[in-house]
């Protein structure tokens, strides 16, 4: 799982059954200083989060379709949490 | 999962089975601010796409199980969405790094 920055929104009326009544959201993985910043990439949200959130991004297809509950679910990347504090030493 | 605009079609006779009937389309895959990311690539469509739309994909053995009827399927790339409205927010208004301490959020 990955932290991420949500940039924001994709809106789509015709997208695949599994895609339906949930939100894709363009996330940003966060970096520590000096790090080349990860590549953006789009994620289904499970958790309601909106722009400027900072989350948790399952980005494995088994964890997406557990939490989906559809074997069959053709998701990749899911937020699965919505991050208030790390701690880094 | 990842954008990409639609370039062009793939045109291909002899396919492994269970791909047969597929649209293969020629896409660039691009990042938040639509600019391109790596080289053009086929995907197999399911949600009817043209030229020139901009389109939600997905990697690996999900595109796959994208597919509307064999799900065991040679297929890493699928258009599974077409975008009607793509809101991004400039990153410089936000602090992606994570500094050493207590770094909140919330």
């Amino acid at each position: 799982m990955i932290l991420g920055k949500v940039l924001g929104t994709v809106v789509t009326t015709i997208s695949h059954p599994h895609f339906k009544n949930r939100r894709l959201l363009v996330i940003q993985p966060l970096g520590l200083p000096g790090e080349a910043p990860g590549e953006d990439f789009l994620a289904l949200d499970s958790t309601h989060a909106g722009i400027g959130d900072t989350v948790l991004v399952n980005r494995e297809g088994g964890g997406a379709r557990l939490v989906l509950q559809n074997p069959d679910a053709c998701v990749i990347s899911l937020i699965v949490g919505i991050v208030d504090s790390v701690h880094l030493d | 999962m990842l954008l990409g605009r639609v370039h062009g079609t793939a045109v291909c006779t002899l396919k492994y089975p269970g791909t047969e009937g597929l649209k293969l389309l020629v896409v660039q895959p691009l990042n938040k601010n639509l600019e391109p990311v790596g080289s053009l690539q086929v995907a197999a469509d399911v949600v009817q796409a043209g030229p020139g739309d901009l389109c939600v994909m997905v990697r690996s053995r999900e595109a796959a199980l994208a597919m509307p009827e064999i799900t065991f399927v040679p297929i890493d790339l699928a258009l599974v969405g077409i975008v009607d409205e793509l809101e991004v927010r400039n990153a410089a208004g936000f602090d992606l790094l994570l500094k050493p301490g207590w770094n909140q959020f919330a």
